[in-house]
């Protein structure tokens, strides 16, 4: 019996169990798919929120300001990149002029310092590459950009190295009550425990509705996003956004901590939450709007679209409340934007709420710090000497886009909630995330996964359970 | 360390450059070469059609690439394999990665020779999901063909680069059902005979203007809706159609890899995406050579073996400070040439130039001329011309004394879709 089992593993799933983590106690996270971070967390803006947007008196403004306090020193001791490169909303007009006041007005009192108005000429001082028609801009210096992967990954590392389980593969298809706790049904087999938590992102609403609580209802919205090639990484230093409309924060252009610029995201209303497809109309969206505000943005040096579905759900507020039926269940609900930012700041809210319950002991042995897989490019000269000198694997460039080394591939299979699949692979350490999308190292990093967990090449997925890469040996083929 | 001459990459052009750096002089010669083996793209096609020019017979690609491993091996010029090179700078300082850790190399003279990569689907907004199955053509024929496995049973390729026809063939003889290949075009962005001899012969349709409008399917595959397009590329409404597939293999276009040279800050031609050279093959930077598909993309081996021993002999001149200057002109795409190679001519060149060139639409009884101003300097006559098939045309060193300023090339004809 688990004390606490929390349902996906995406990133708020895990910051819960980094959390948690800190406390005695035997803790489960169950995920159905292969891997870690496919959901919600996969694709998104990668931004951490200032804080000055989510309304006053929500939970998202409470928690998005908490966050961002949060994550200069959880990043620093779980070695996940997060640069705090600041923010800016633009203004075309009067009338936009007015939402600037009305958000900034709001991020004071959400208690988000650091906010700043400035004039087209001021901030084109900053940032050359906006539009010379805007007029006025927010300017919130304590917004930030993060890797949402690594994050994830970072979090979900030191959480297990404290004692956290994972299980991959464990779609939850049933859940029960009994007298201490729940029971939950699995392929894997029937997992119970005295605490539940919801996380399960964009199928909340489902699993809430397995134990009869059917008032919840995620309406999920699609954003489609486009990533330029490394080679447009100083088109913009800062956050670009456009004042917000009722669809939301709007497109934005952006640099990632990767040095490559995303534009996005679209806002359309869609029927299934697994419908993560690029359209049309969509990306033609996304050009325009990043034009708009960025009139050079090199949208032709694009090296990959995608998009992402946000668990929107009526209201707009998170839900993060215990269960009306179930005894023992906490639903984690709506947490769409600014989830990421508020990442930190739920996990220590859910196992506050936790603690009133079980009364955990605190571990003396709790281990906070992580090392990040060293990535060899960006070390200086002597740095990566030494790290030659301790493992060889690092002179073998798999990569040539990103320049990522065998050394580094091998960590990331071998870490623990490890990857075994090609996108698992990329998302840890970025071979196939450059611009030639895996056309060079696709075949090698395939033979790196079968080598190390020793299953045959043709087993091999790019991602989901059903995405199989090849589909046999040739006849003639010799080995 | 300092080299006479430093090659950058182990392929067909690589090769060609090293012997004839050697050749032509050059007593340190140095191939870097990032993977396993030399040898290039060439090791992972195993189709024949290669070396027609340069051998007056047919090989395969290793076949062909193997003659030149050959005669590398003969030589005293030294390789270095599974050896990435890290930057290369102005003054022709080279940091590779290798077996022996990081190191720095000089040389006199430095070719870049690194070849080109494929076009993916981020780069041509293909819609829909992002499921396994959608292979670069490439990238397939390396897994295919190098490490033995299949990737499907049915597949359409999008675009009728020369690597997607030849792969049409190749999944065909290994049992796959290959449904259709698609291109935007109104004609194919392949070899005339690899039509014949991929598509043609396997009863393989070949739909011209037609697009991939999405890709069905979430974890794998499992089809692509296609449509006719206009003149103005618009999908024609009622042409829609869905194909069932569990592959589809991307033959959309390649890029040359110029991202060192960009680091050697060589100048770049829009339109080729590789360097600006002279007909030395000298780039903008002195010492620095470019030849190959690093300098713009060839659709036959022996234009490129043609090319780097250009490339390879100027670089052991340029090294033993030996390489002739001139009274340059420019060379510059007329009506009907999407681009010339070099972009400079030297006027006293003792070798006489070959300008390459491509069309921009399919022309028949077709006529390229050179011309100064008015007068044409030269003047080739082509029963056809298409855009895939590069042309080549030669200015002897007479051709060349009679010039005295820049050069227009131009291609007339009956227009032809």
């Amino acid at each position: 019996m688990y004390d606490v089992i929390i349902i996906g593993a995406g990133v708020i799933g895990t910051a819960v169990a980094r959390e948690l983590s800190k406390y005695q106690g035997r803790v489960a996270i169950l995920e159905k798919n292969p891997e870690v971070c496919q959901g919600t967390t996969k694709a998104n803006s990668a931004i951490v929120h200032g804080g000055y947007d989510a309304r006053h008196g929500t939970l998202k403004g409470k928690l998005n300001k908490r966050g961002v306090e949060l994550y200069p020193g959880l990043a620093k001791a779980l070695n996940f990149p997060y640069q705090r490169c600041g923010s800016m909303v633009l203004a075309f007009n009067r009338e936009e002029e007015q939402k600037l006041w009305a958000l900034m007005e709001n991020g004071k009192k959400n208690g988000v310092e650091g906010l700043e108005l400035l004039t087209g000429e001021e901030v084109r001082q900053i940032e050359p590459g906006i539009a010379p028609e805007v007029t006025k801009v927010l300017y919130a210096k304590n917004a930030g950009i993060t890797c949402p992967f690594n994050m994830t990954f970072a979090l979900l590392e030191n959480a297990m190295e404290n004692g956290t389980e994972l299980f991959v593969n464990t779609e939850v298809k049933g859940i029960k009550e009994f007298g201490e706790g729940l029971s939950l049904f699995t392929p894997q087999g029937e997992f119970q425990g005295k605490m539940v938590i919801n996380a399960a992102g964009v199928h909340s609403d489902r699993i809430a509705e397995m134990i009869g609580d059917r008032n919840y209802k995620i309406t999920p919205n699609r954003g489609e996003y486009r990533i330029l090639d490394r080679k447009a990484g100083d088109t913009v230093s800062h956050v670009i956004f456009q004042t917000p409309t009722p669809d939301g924060k709007g497109v934005l252009v952006a640099p990632t901590v990767h040095g490559n610029i995303i534009v996005g995201p679209t806002s359309d209303g869609i029927d299934s939450p697994e419908d993560t497809r690029t359209t049309k109309a969509g990306i033609e969206k996304v050009d325009r709007s990043a034009s708009k505000a960025v009139p050079k943005v090199p949208l032709r040096e694009s090296i990959r679209i995608f998009s992402g579905i946000r668990a929107s759900v009526e209201g707009s507020d998170f839900i993060i409340e215990p269960s009306k039926t179930a005894k023992g269940l906490m639903h984690l609900i709506g947490i769409d934007s600014p989830g990421l930012a508020s990442a930190p700041a739920i996990g220590e809210m859910v196992v506050g709420e936790i603690q009133e319950r079980l009364s955990l002991e605190k571990k003396q042995n709790f281990i906070e710090k992580r090392r990040a897989i060293p990535h060899f490019e960006a070390l200086s000269n002597g740095e990566k000497e030494g790290l030659l000198k301790a493992n060889p694997r690092y002179k073998k460039i798999i990569c040539r886009c990103e320049m990522i080394t065998e050394g580094e591939i091998l960590e990331a299979i071998h870490r623990r909630g490890g990857a075994t699949t090609l996108d698992g692979i990329k998302r840890r350490v970025r071979p196939g995330s450059g611009r030639c999308q895996g056309g060079f190292c696709g075949p090698r990093v395939l033979e790196i996964l079968s080598r190390e967990l020793q299953i045959p090449m043709e087993e091999i997925r790019k991602e989901g359970t059903d995405s199989k890469l090849l589909s046999g040996k040739l006849k003639g083929a010799l080995k | 360390m300092m080299k006479d001459v430093i090659v950058i990459g182990g392929g067909p052009a690589g090769l060609g450059a090293a012997l004839e750096a050697k050749k032509a002089g050059a007593t340190s010669v140095v191939v870097l070469e990032r993977d396993r083996e030399l040898g290039g793209i060439l090791n992972q096609c195993i189709h024949n059609g290669f070396g027609l020019q340069e051998f007056k017979e047919e090989l395969t690609g290793p076949e062909y690439a193997q003659r030149f491993i050959n005669q590398v091996k003969g030589e005293d010029i030294e390789v270095h394999l599974n050896t990435m090179v890290l930057d290369v700078t102005e003054d022709r300082r080279v940091t590779v990665l290798g077996d022996e850790g990081i190191q720095e190399i000089r040389g006199k003279a430095v070719v870049l020779a690194m070849g080109c990569r494929e076009r993916t689907s981020g780069a041509i907004d293909l819609q829909g999901y992002r499921p396994a199955g959608v292979y670069n053509a490439g990238m397939a024929q390396r897994i295919l063909n190098m490490e033995g496995y299949q990737v499907g049973k049915e597949v359409v390729i999008y675009g009728s680069g020369d690597i997607g026809l030849i792969m049409a063939r190749r999944m065909t003889l290994e049992g796959a059902k290959v449904m259709a290949v698609v291109e935007v075009m109104p004609h194919s962005s392949g070899l005339y005979r690899n039509i014949a001899q991929c598509l043609e012969d396997y009863d393989i349709p070949l739909l011209l203007r037609h697009q991939i409008e999405e890709v069905h399917g979430k974890d794998r595959i499992e089809g692509v809706r296609i449509s006719k397009i206009d003149e103005q590329w618009q999908p024609i409404e009622g042409t829609q159609q869905t194909i069932s597939c569990d592959t589809l293999l991307l033959s959309v276009g390649l890029i040359p890899e110029n991202e060192l040279s960009e680091k050697a800050r060589v100048s770049l031609d829009p339109r080729t995406k590789g360097a600006v050279v002279k007909s030395t093959m000298e780039t903008d930077v002195p010492g620095i050579f470019s030849c190959g598909n690093v300098l713009h993309v060839h659709d036959i081996v022996d234009f490129v073996t043609e090319e780097s021993r250009i490339a390879g002999r100027n670089a052991a001149r340029f090294a033993a400070g030996a390489l002739p200057r001139g009274k340059e002109v420019l060379t510059n795409p007329g009506k009907g040439v999407t681009y010339t190679l070099p972009h400079r001519i030297m006027l006293e060149d003792p070798d006489g130039v070959t300008l390459f060139l491509r069309s921009d639409v399919i022309y028949k009884k077709a006529r390229v001329k050179v011309k100064e101003g008015e007068r044409i300097v030269k003047e080739k006559r082509e029963r056809l011309i298409v855009p895939s098939e590069m042309v080549q045309i030669n200015l002897s060193p007479e051709d060349l004394s009679s010039l005295t300023g820049e050069i227009i090339v131009e291609i007339e004809g009956e227009e032809n879709d």
